[in-house]
């Protein structure tokens, strides 16, 4: 899953709900896997498919008119249970960056330690998206990791995000939080040799 | 600053890196079935170690079956989960507590009754309930799997500070009023992004009032605000909780820690980036009407409408209420249900089903109710035969089920079908957590009781 991240140039998929919670991106009859593969399939499991498992046409991953490699959703996205099996779901289905204006702490994390890129942005640039999007489906989003900012091209308005600057380094270089750790076993001896 | 999450978060401080998060030492981490197996693969594709095994403890919970834990586990993908968990377990050098064992439950029951969650420590799960564990004056909180691969490596994991809040009750709980109606009050008023980015202290006297078990429930329910965790400052309720347990200090070294635990406390001076003040007197039983626990509303109440919704918000609030079957405005008393669910890390404890059998006691289970009692682990299990509850609920027509998380997120054989109203102890109403289509209504033990016996909501202070 490790991969570089610079700056993605998309269109959107657009889901205007609010708390979004983990269950509704992956169902918990589908974390039974014993590995990381296949989420993508279940992305949104219940709002994609009927009980007989046919397309629910009307939700926005069926309509051939949305897709990209950002995802844009209502405030306070992955809320709930913490499965990582969510981020696995978003990376797997081919997403890159989530657009919300509020992320629940354990899925930001989730995301982030699975390359997918977590971008807050304010409750009006968030609106103006949704209604971009909405008159042209076409409509392309610039994130720029570099230097911190999205750009709906739309309007042309660009808002800076925040990460700090560990992560944006790792996100970068394609780097994760145990290599960097391993690097610090020195630091965790000297912590347990002071706190017996 | 000079918070008790300040005192317990700094001690255990590695180091902070630059303009980035902190490397924080970890006393306990606990694995399950779901969100470990990637975590262990993922040392082995490195070829690590556990760095400190004797700190991790592994149970099955999530996929364990309520009836013939004798046996093996019928559906197969379930069944490979449970045995990955033992097989992994076993080549790491952790403890494993394997199902049908006396020493198994669902985790966030079993560290607190054993003793292994202590006051002062931190504790990591990839399970966002961790946050039960704060009940114990613990910094206790979920984390995802490729943060359990971490703590398995370093005992340590990489996370940025939250910021403190501090929820203070004043007064005490009425009667028929308990802490998962405290829990689901405090949600109302929140939402369930009400405290994200935060680290909860509960305080005042309502909240001191609570025994060790509804402190369990209401630390349990922190991360439904959204917050990182929520925690109890430890007392004299605390030390007599754990005193004896299989884990807990003894002898000299009960004595230093009780010294220890002692110290544990937020300081006359401690300022939190937030506090709250609520009052115990305005909180009746609770139920939910909508699909997040945030949805709640007092049993007398009347569900919301539309107009008072921002608009922002209305889209969900439709949605939720056709998900749910109910109209705005109207009131749940005397709406006619299906499931009853008594369990999860919520309220599966021994004083949830003494809550429960109060009601049950002399009635019976209303004939068009399933219900399903879901002991938290074997030790609660074993305290309701002694206590003779067990008679007391077959007397009303309930059966006691084998421990396990159940129907609290349904991936047992425990579902609830769609459509069907489930009345549940347990924490979360999401479209789909009780089984597809199923619609769940979060209310607490007795609440549940009295839906049980009447086969509809009714007010549980009508039957006390």
């Amino acid at each position: 899953m490790k991969q570089k991240f610079n700056i993605i140039e998309s269109t959107c998929v657009p889901l205007p709900l609010e708390n979004i919670d983990t269950d509704q991106i992956i169902p918990a009859r589908f974390l039974k896997a014993t590995d990381k593969e296949g989420f993508g399939e279940n992305l949104f499991r219940d709002w994609r498919y009927d009980k007989q498992g046919n397309l629910i046409k009307d939700f926005v991953l069926n309509d051939p008119t949305y897709g990209g490699e950002i995802l844009v959703a209502g405030k306070n996205f992955g809320s709930g249970s913490s499965r990582e099996h969510a981020a696995w779901a978003i990376a797997g289905y081919g997403f890159r960056v989530v657009v919300s204006s509020f992320f629940a702490d354990i899925h930001k994390n989730n995301e982030l330690n699975n390359f997918v890129l977590p971008v807050v942005v304010s409750e009006t640039f968030l609106a103006e998206l949704f209604d971009s999007i909405k008159a042209n489906p076409k409509t392309i989003v610039r994130v720029d990791l570099p230097n911190q900012t999205i750009t709906n091209t739309s309007t042309g308005k660009s808002e800076t995000f925040e990460i700090n600057s560990y992560k944006k380094h790792c996100l970068i270089n394609g780097l994760d939080d145990i290599d960097f750790l391993l690097q610090n076993k020195d630091k965790i001896e000297k912590w347990e040799a002071a706190n017996k | 600053m000079n918070t008790l999450f300040d005192k317990i978060w700094d001690k255990h401080v590695v180091q902070i890196v630059e303009d980035g998060p902190t490397q924080l030492y970890i006393d306990r981490l606990y694995c399950h079935e779901v969100t470990s197996p990637q975590a262990f693969d993922g040392l082995r594709a490195r070829g690590l170690k556990c760095l400190r095994p004797d700190k991790i403890f592994c149970m099955p919970d999530h996929n364990t079956p309520t009836h013939d834990q004798d046996k093996e586990i019928e559906d197969p993908v379930s069944r490979k989960q449970v045995t990955t968990l033992a097989k992994n377990a076993s080549e790491f050098g952790l403890t494993h507590f394997a199902m049908n064992e006396k020493t198994n439950g669902i985790i966030h029951v079993v560290g607190p009754e054993t003793g292994l969650s202590l006051p002062g420590m931190t504790i990591v799960c990839g399970d966002s309930h961790t946050s039960t564990h704060g009940a114990m004056g613990a910094v206790a909180f979920g984390i995802g799997t490729s943060e359990v691969e971490m703590v398995m490596a370093s005992q340590c994991i990489l996370q940025q500070k939250p910021k403190s809040m501090r929820i203070t009750v004043n007064g005490t709980l009425a009667h028929g009023v308990t802490a998962k109606d405290l829990a689901l009050y405090l949600m109302s008023q929140l939402t369930t992004s009400g405290a994200t980015g935060y680290f909860i202290e509960y305080a005042g006297e309502a909240v001191r009032s609570l025994s060790m078990e509804g402190r369990l429930t209401l630390c349990n329910l922190s991360i439904e605000m959204g917050a990182r965790g929520g925690f109890i400052a430890p007392d004299e309720t605390t030390f007599a909780y754990i005193k004896g347990r299989k884990y807990a200090p003894t002898g000299d070294d009960w004595d230093k820690a009780v010294a220890y635990w002692k110290t544990l406390k937020s300081g006359d001076d401690a300022v939190f980036d937030k506090e709250l003040q609520f009052d115990a007197a305005d909180i009746e039983p609770m139920v939910t009407y909508g699909t997040n626990p945030g949805m709640g509303m007092g049993i007398t109440q009347h569900i919301p409408t539309l107009q008072t919704i921002p608009a922002a918000g209305q889209t969900s609030f439709v949605k939720a209420l056709d998900y749910m079957g109910f109209q705005p405005g109207e009131t749940l008393l005397g709406k006619q249900v299906d499931y009853v669910f008594l369990g999860a890390c919520t309220n599966g404890r021994i004083e949830d089903f003494r809550d429960f059998a109060r009601i049950a006691k002399g009635r019976h289970k209303a004939e068009n109710i399933v219900a399903w009692l879901v002991p938290g682990s074997w030790k609660v299990d074993q305290q309701i035969r002694e206590e003779g509850i067990d008679k007391v609920l077959a007397e009303a027509g309930f059966e006691i089920r084998q421990p396990g998380c159940s129907a609290c997120l349904a991936m047992n054989d425990d579902k609830v079908p769609a459509g069907k109203y489930s009345v549940s102890t347990s924490n979360r109403n999401f479209e789909g957590r009780q089984g597809p289509g199923a619609r769940t209504i979060l209310a607490s033990p007795l609440v549940a009781a009295a839906a049980a016996v009447t086969g509809k909501i009714t007010d549980p202070r009508e039957l006390l």
